[in-house]
């Protein structure tokens, strides 16, 4: 195992040269094109290789397939990785020839005329105008009779997003899994756990025994359903990020919408359960002479808040990092296929290895993350319900 | 950036959705798979403490039959050496009695034998004392066969009895 690990670092070090080299390259080569005119000469000569490419991605991933599209005018990986970690208004399966192939969502929309409801398709991606509305850098904008952007127009958004969509989903997918779990301990009642409830015990203890107990104390009972509930959440849609093609392929947990919404809920049920000294230990810090309270309540109140935003931040960039990076190393491949098709095939190999690495360093972190947020969300109500009964904590 | 602008739409359907999963997930899946998981725990550790229980009561048991098989040891040997010291004294009575009934029987024998020895003496001094009479008629007949000889000899006798 060892003389293993040796071996692979061995590797690791000069491909990891090769892949800096070839960045910096790639960015000199992106330069030049924005400056010159030589745009249309290199995308003639990436025009002629995307057939081909196309058929030598569909080996690899499909997201790789789906870039071959956005490389056709002109390879911009900055916008390629954005729109891929971004949300949609249709869930983008992939790109043949020149035709998309993609599943068109509902667009909800709230306006002063009352609710709107219709499928993305109607935009024909952001060619055509729908009942006063347009898609405009893959956001809806309202337009004004003549076409023209109507940047005052007040209306909500709550359409059924790539990312809501995935959502959903994955909340089915984890209500059917739970529920035939608990159906399973309700039949096999006192027996050993069978099949994927055993797997699934083996999580909801690690949770009980090794985040909720240790970290809230006596009172971990009544926010374990809590906990249970945010990690397997995470840790399912984080999964869910990592399957390339349909089902998967949105990027929920690296949203800051999502990681929002449960760090909000943390803080929520913090706040709502922090006891008289939780509160005390905020408003009236203990152990300190009164003259800084001046200085320690604000801190403290600014930490209060502090905890969510962290939580909702670190859940967010992680996820979105993973993503980022693996998407770089597709986009490389697409980079040097623009300047030269066999430099092209060369450095695919090098990025599905890479890929392949990252991607087992996604599975960790999907747990790891997953644990990460639900550790501290049960260490924040630990704070809140905690009895101190000498002034030495603090 | 785009990126770090949370969009409305996703807030208000992830509010929504993890709210419905969370009452549905707490109510009907951690709820009874919670509750199956302590109660199994409990019975195991039910389970465990009956079976510790019957080890500390199989143990006592077995020092009572400990105490009880060392009782009958001792028991066994006390009956043991007492019947030794009844064997030895029995065998030393027995000695004893038979000594004394060999000592009486040889005294028995020997008063006998005296006896006997004393009859037997007896008799053959009457044996001799006859045989001395026979010898001494035989002798005396051989001696006084002529009429002269038995008078001479009376006659002596007779004076040598005096008739006093």
């Amino acid at each position: 195992m060892q003389a293993n690990n040796k071996k692979i670092t061995r590797y690791l070090i000069p491909a990891f040269l090769i892949i800096f080299y070839v960045a910096y390259a790639s960015f000199k080569v992106l330069g030049q094109e924005h400056g010159h005119d030589s745009t249309s000469n290199v995308s003639q000569t990436s025009n002629q290789h995307t057939d081909e490419k196309g058929i030598h991605a569909s080996h690899e991933n499909l997201p790789a397939n789906e870039e071959s599209h956005a490389k056709e005018e002109k390879i911009d990986a900055g916008k390629i990785i954005m729109e891929h970690i971004g949300d949609a208004y249709d869930w983008h399966i992939a790109t043949i020839g020149h035709s998309h192939v993609s599943i068109p969502l509902p667009v909800i929309l709230k306006d002063n005329n009352g609710v709107k409801i219709f499928l993305s398709s109607k935009f024909q991606h952001g060619h055509a105008v729908y009942q006063g509305y347009k898609l405009e850098k893959g956001k809806i904008v309202a337009v004004n009779a003549d076409g023209s952007i109507n940047t005052q127009a007040q209306f909500f958004d709550i359409s059924i997003t790539k990312n809501v969509a995935s959502l959903l989903m994955s909340v089915i997918l984890l209500c059917w899994l739970m529920l035939s779990v608990a159906r399973q301990y309700k039949t096999n009642k006192g027996r050993a756990p069978k099949g994927i409830a055993n797997v699934i015990e083996q999580l909801v203890l690690f949770v009980r025994d090794e985040v909720a107990r240790p970290s809230i104390g006596p009172k971990y009972a009544k926010f374990l359903p809590y906990l249970l509930t945010i990690f397997f959440f995470i840790f399912i849609n984080n999964l869910f990020g990592l399957i390339p093609f349909f089902p998967g392929g949105a990027n929920v947990t690296g949203n800051i919408a999502i990681t929002m919404v449960l760090a909000i809920f943390t803080f929520v049920i913090t706040t709502y359960n922090g006891n008289k000294s939780y509160w005390g230990h905020i408003l009236l810090p203990p152990g300190v002479p009164k003259a800084l309270w001046v200085l320690l309540i604000p801190i403290e109140i600014i930490g209060m808040f502090n905890k969510p935003i962290v939580l909702m931040i670190r859940l967010f960039a992680n996820i979105t990092a993973g993503h980022i990076i693996i998407l770089g190393f597709f986009s490389l491949i697409f980079i040097f296929g623009a300047m030269n098709q066999y430099l092209g095939y060369g450095v695919s190999v090098v990025s599905v290895a890479f890929t392949v690495f990252m991607n087992f360093i996604e599975l960790l972190v999907a747990f790891l993350q997953a644990y990460v947020f639900t550790l501290l969300s049960a260490l924040y109500f630990g704070t809140a319900v905690e009895e101190h009964h000498t002034k030495e904590h603090h | 950036m785009e990126l770090v602008k949370p969009g409305l739409g996703l807030i208000f359907w992830m509010t929504i959705t993890f709210s419905i999963v969370l009452y549905i997930l707490s109510k009907f899946a951690w709820k009874p798979i919670l509750n199956a998981i302590r109660e199994r725990e409990d019975s195991i550790n039910n389970a465990l403490n009956a079976a510790e229980e019957a080890r500390i009561q199989m143990s006592a048991l077995k020092a009572d039959n400990e105490k009880l098989l060392n009782q009958a040891r001792v028991e066994r040997d006390q009956m043991l050496k007492e019947a030794n010291e009844i064997k030895e004294s029995i065998i030393a009575q027995a000695k004893k009695s038979a000594d004394e009934e060999g000592r009486k029987i040889i005294a028995k024998a020997s008063e006998t034998i005296e006896a006997a020895k004393l009859n037997a003496m007896n008799q053959l001094k009457t044996q001799v004392a006859v045989l001395s009479v026979d010898l001494a008629e035989k002798v005396l007949r051989k001696k006084m066969e002529d009429r002269a000889q038995q008078e001479a000899f009376v006659n002596e006798n007779l004076k040598s009895i005096s008739l006093n």
